[in-house]
């Protein structure tokens, strides 16, 4: 009896999978968002993902989707794991994604070979592989607004402004505090050549994924290296647990320094009054005040349609999400001009990212003046390598801190390029460029 | 009626041996390999790619762990970590010598697996049990902190990761970008029944039989005459060794490229080991059951459940398929702890006697 | 037929490479003694918070130990109650403020510990009924598995009832205390978190009241019964499964403690169930059956963790700490394979 039914689940399953998915109805633009609100990283994933989310439906709700054409926007769930990433590709790739958002670099690393082949965009925000900033080399790939690079550069750009200048640099101790995994170590070689240029001792401290609430070590060496700033490249748990240990151990905390994705409100709050003064880098502004933000409220949270609580919508992680909804936005805007269609596919998105141009005047158009920087992709600059801010947490809320630093472009774009070029000559194979070149915005 | 070996009389002793004595397990094999030989042609690149290419290359992790666990009684939670091994040699030495077929080397990966899995092994002649469980978990975070700290491992590449590059076989690209699925499955399936029948006759042989014997009782075995020490750490390489295959399969004809490291963790060695635990320690076939379970199920409950009509989806549907899995898993081991195979058995049993009940 | 062998160790090294080794162990504590002294405030303060460290590791220790003495049970969930309990605590905190307006405050923070403690105890009740009572005298390997679906099961039930995202523990609400306190000695400072100060008493406690119920309450002598002989506690009248129900739901109190005390100094989020595998190596060096030795494990892996990621780590890198503490159980079992208070191995044949 109980192999009848289970046979018969199975097939009916096998055959349903068989089938497919079919072919959706071609009215509507449909955009798969990966997603992670379970597992080890949720903390980071959950307000990220809303913002996303939250932006679209109130596109959906206020304009009928962008040029009268729908949204058809679903998330899938990835838990931070590749192996599930590879299913949310696959299934993007079934139902006829625009564009696949990976949001982790494993996930990115494992899609960007596919890219061209199943002509699928791929858009990784400030993350995943730095050296697919060059276009010409990955056509089908954008980390636009910064790379990790350019942000570790930063950093020591505002430690110099702090300390009085690039010569006080010398002899000082800076480490960067990493999740040991690829996505942590990505800063170590430009850390590596500004120590060597600057004369400052770079200590590395990594934190194992396994161990990301368990750092009191980590802690313990940095009070013994007596390292004087600290870059923290975590994410998930590991970037709280960062905060209150660096007050337990008695660092400073204003000369811990976050990368934008240690920049979560939830990343600072819990360690209360110990984490005043905790800095990150940012790249776009935080609070519910642009009009953009009080369009979500109105026409999303309001009516009950959001997943976050109305108390988050403006934190940083969630404004982050929503500049990356923007931001797909005004390139499927592109898409819609370039090729007059109305309901865009792949190939489509992927010339109407690379011709994104992100002017203050469009961040104003789009609801959000001041929000951010101008990002402008060309073709062989995928990435665009925007300023970023220093801001720091007053307790309550994040409060900018330091004017606008423009990453050192001539120094980290030959390194950029020359990483690029090595991904080629390592993957035999590697196709040259023949997509055309989009820069008529 | 239709299953039953009346009247197969076996006249010497190859025929007693056979793998599968009965004529119709015979065909049913014979049947088994063609359907999945033309599966690949019937069902869509999502079900190949997400469900059927996971389930063959973790089902000979899955066969390896088995051979320790089930035959040789010695629980290790460091599979995932020599899986890594695997993939990190196959993707070394493919870079080293790119002009020697990446079918060898995968083959080939599997020995460096084998040789570190003999070293982590060398404990399991002094503990025992569970106490051996933990211990190997030191293997396995070792071997992930080793996977991140040498950078010789990855080529010095600034991601980390390790990037399949393109080979070829007679033409046909086979690893990396441009590879067609249905090749890359065919590769992984003809590994799979490779290296399944040879587990099979190892487990059948002189050497199967001292590992039974040591699981069942190692000082008796001793006493037999079989040397723990040989017969524990031949456990350890052979396990080892189809681990190392799994991970250079798992890396270089799956996920074609990705950051190695953090994929091989400690929640993929508790998958395998679920996998056996599930499945049925000590049955081959179970070994398949088991790794369809865990690997294949979530898979298709989560993309399943909507294509028939049931709206769950993203966040949800991880969390319900989660709660399933669990109080699946307690369903089945109260209904048969022995696992899958167990149910498999005593459905053979009752085919045999059919249509009478006993 | 009954030759009785028991497992004798035999000298594992020949003694010209035990001589080596001595020596190389001298001169490894002189450069070690040199290392040390080098900066004595902060070999106190890496002892202290290798102290804590190990409390926790002990805790967490202590709730397998309990399952497993009583019922045989290797409880690979004990991890995950660690998360589900504190969980539970924070999210009935927060739907009593937040959805039905209670005040913020002591109250209802101890009403949420009541919510807790009896999540905890339907939980152990449940699982004595659906799981363990089915299963009884299966296979050790069974049992662990059946634990592994309970794994699953409320790593989803979790998040779906109470949402993904990490919650901060309401550590002040619960009357714990917060702050620092900084001792100018020996040269330099050792800060003192007086969290992590409750925390070890508040341990101390708990194992020393466990340790009264076990010795001198009839209960605690029914369970010392059950663990040396289901059959024998069986024929004089103890009730099994009763007992199991009380040992879970003991293992849920001891993982709701944990819990809070984890979760205050990160937050509560499902990533801390990975430190609960630093449990079994714990686990393995006291010996699966002993309390003490969950204890006296815990803070040698504890302090040893950390004086080898504080000391070595750098050598290697740094980052050692996710597999030092297996090496070391590991180290401790090569010479007693039964862990350090485990009950000798008789093997008969």
């Amino acid at each position: 009896m109980m192999f009848k039914k289970l046979a018969l689940s199975a097939t009916v399953a096998a055959s349903v999978l068989t089938a497919g998915f079919a072919a959706q109805a071609q009215d509507a633009i449909n955009f798969v968002h990966n997603t992670y609100r379970t597992g080890a990283f949720s903390g980071s994933g959950i307000p990220v993902g809303d913002g996303t989310r939250d932006y679209f439906t109130m596109l959906n709700n206020r304009d009928g989707g962008i040029g009268g054409v729908k949204i058809n926007f679903e998330e899938c769930e990835t838990a931070y794991d590749t192996r599930r990433s590879v299913e949310c590709y696959e299934q993007g790739k079934a139902k006829g994604t625009v564009l696949y958002v990976p949001w982790s670099t494993g996930a990115t690393l494992a899609a960007i070979p596919r890219a061209h082949i199943d002509k699928i965009p791929i858009f990784s925000m400030g993350y995943g592989l730095s050296a697919s900033a060059v276009g010409d080399v990955f056509p089908w790939v954008f980390n636009m607004p910064i790379t990790y690079w350019d942000g570790a550069n930063a950093f020591i750009q505002h430690v110099a402004q702090q300390e009085g200048g690039f010569d006080k640099l010398k002899g000082k101790t800076i480490g960067l505090l990493h999740l040991d995994a690829p996505f942590g170590k990505e800063p170590i070689p430009i850390l590596e050549a500004l120590a060597k240029q600057h004369g400052f001792n770079l200590k590395l401290y990594p934190v194992a994924p396994a161990e990301m609430q368990n750092q009191s070590s980590v802690w313990l060496t940095i009070r013994r290296d007596r390292t004087d700033w600290v870059y923290n490249q975590g994410w998930g748990a590991m970037n709280p647990t960062a905060v209150r240990e660096a007050a337990r151990g008695g660092f400073p905390v204003n000369r811990l320094v976050g990368v934008w994705w240690a920049g979560g409100d939830d990343d600072a709050r819990p360690a209360g009054d110990a984490g005043k003064g905790y800095r990150a880098l940012n790249w776009h502004q935080t609070g519910a005040s642009f009009p953009v933000i009080q369009d979500i409220i109105k026409h999303v949270v309001d009516k009950g349609q959001s997943l976050a609580p109305k108390d988050k919508v403006g934190e940083n992680l969630y404004n982050r999400g929503v500049y990356q909804a923007i931001l797909i936005a005004e390139a499927i805007k592109n898409a819609q001009a370039i090729t007059g269609k109305k309901v865009i596919n792949g190939e489509d998105m992927r010339r109407g990212l690379e011709a994104l141009n992100m002017t203050e005047a469009k961040w104003a158009a789009a609801g959000a003046p001041n929000f951010a920087s101008p990002v402008r992709v060309t073709c062989s600059d995928h990435n665009s390598q925007s300023a970023v801010y220093v801001m720091e947490w007053d307790g309550k809320a994040w409060k900018r801190l330091s004017a606008d630093i423009q990453p050192q472009k001539d120094q980290v774009r030959p390194l950029l390029e020359e990483a690029a070029k090595a991904f080629a000559t390592s993957n035999a194979g590697w196709p040259t460029r023949t997509e055309a070149c989009q820069n008529n915005s | 009626m239709f299953y039953r070996e009346t009247g197969q009389f076996k006249t010497n002793y190859a025929d007693d041996m056979a793998i599968f004595p009965i004529r119709q397990d015979r065909i049913g094999i014979a049947i088994i390999i063609a359907i999945a030989l033309i599966l690949p042609f019937m069902v869509s690149d999502f079900v190949l790619k997400t469900i059927l290419l996971p389930f063959l290359a973790l089902s000979v992790a899955v066969i390896g762990l088995n051979i320790l666990t089930g035959y040789t009684g010695l629980i290790s939670l460091g599979s995932a970590g020599f899986m890594g091994v695997g993939a990190y040699a196959c993707y070394k030495l493919t870079t080293l010598f790119p002009e020697v077929n990446i079918i060898i080397w995968i083959f080939a990966s599997g020995f460096f697996a084998a040789a570190v899995g003999v070293f982590f092994g060398l404990p399991s002649l002094r503990i025992k049990g569970l106490y051996l469980a933990v211990a190997t978990l030191a293997a396995q975070f070792f071997l992930q902190w080793a996977f991140v700290r040498i950078p010789w491992l990855f080529n010095y590449n600034p991601s980390g990761a390790i990037e399949v590059p393109l080979r070829t076989l007679f033409g046909m690209p086979i690893t990396g970008p441009t590879a067609e699925l249905e090749v890359k499955y065919l590769i992984c399936l003809g590994f799979v029944i490779g290296m399944t029948w040879l587990a099979s006759n190892l487990v059948h042989g002189r050497i199967g039989r001292s590992w039974m014997a040591v699981r069942d009782m190692d000082i008796a075995a001793e006493l037999m005459g079989i040397k723990l020490l040989n017969a524990k750490l031949m456990a350890f390489a052979v396990s080892s060794f189809f681990c190392g295959v799994s991970g250079a399969l798992f890396v270089f004809l799956y996920l074609g490229g990705a950051e190695a490291g953090t994929e091989f963790a400690i929640r993929l060695s508790f998958l395998i080991l679920f996998a056996v635990i599930i499945g049925g320690t000590g049955s081959m076939i179970g070994s398949f059951f088991g790794t369809a379970f865990i690997v294949a199920l979530p898979t298709i409950l989560k993309f399943g459940a909507p294509a028939i009509g049931i709206a769950i989806t993203g966040a949800t549907a991880e969390k319900i398929v989660l709660m399933i899995i669990g109080a699946l898993t307690i369903y089945l081991l109260i209904v048969e702890p022995h696992g899958l195979a167990r149910l498999w058995q005593i459905m053979k049993q009752k085919l045999r006697v059919w249509p009478f009940p006993y | 037929m009954s030759a009785v062998t028991s497992s004798a160790p035999k000298p594992l090294l020949s003694p010209a490479v035990m001589a080596t080794l001595k020596v190389l162990g001298v001169f490894g504590a002189i450069a070690l003694a040199i290392v040390l002294l080098d900066l004595p405030d902060l070999l106190v303060q890496t002892l202290w918070e290798g102290l804590v460290a190990g409390v926790l590791y002990a805790l967490i220790a202590l709730g397998f130990v309990l399952i497993f003495k009583a019922s045989g049970v290797f409880n690979f969930a004990q991890g995950i109650m660690v998360v589900f309990s504190a969980l539970t605590l924070v999210g009935s905190y927060e739907i009593m403020t937040q959805r039905m307006g209670l005040p913020p405050g002591t109250v209802v923070a101890i009403l949420a510990v009541i919510v807790a403690v009896a999540t905890m105890f339907v939980l152990a009740w449940l699982v004595e009924r659906i799981v363990l009572r089915p299963l009884v005298n299966q296979n050790d390997i069974i049992m662990l598995m059946a634990t592994v679906g309970l794994t699953y099961f409320l790593i989803g039930f979790g998040e779906y009832v109470f949402g993904g995202n990490p919650k901060v523990m309401i550590t002040s609400q619960l009357g714990l205390p917060v702050g620092s306190t900084q001792f100018n000695i020996l040269g330099g400072r050792v800060n003192i978190q007086h969290l992590d100060v409750a925390a070890a008493v508040i341990a101390s406690v708990m194992i020393a009241g466990l340790a009264f119920f076990f010795q001198y309450t009839r209960i605690g002598r029914a369970l010392r019964a059950v663990a040396d002989s289901h059959k024998a506690a069986l024929s004089v009248g103890i009730s099994l499964n009763q007992i199991w129900v009380i040992v879970w739901f003991t293992a849920g109190v001891v993982a709701l403690v944990t819990g809070i005390m984890w979760g205050a100094r990160s937050d509560v989020s499902f990533a801390l169930e990975i430190i609960a595998l630093k449990a079994l190596s714990v686990l393995i060096l006291g010996g699966f059956t002993s309390v003490p030795g969950a204890i006296v494990g815990g803070l040698i892996i504890g302090i040893g963790e950390k004086m080898g990621e504080g000391y070595w780590g750098p050598l290697f890198g740094g980052g050692i700490e996710t597999w030092l503490a297996y090496v070391i159980a590991l180290g401790f079992l090569l010479f007693r394979p039964q862990g350090l208070f485990g009950e000798k191995i008789i093997e008969r044949i």
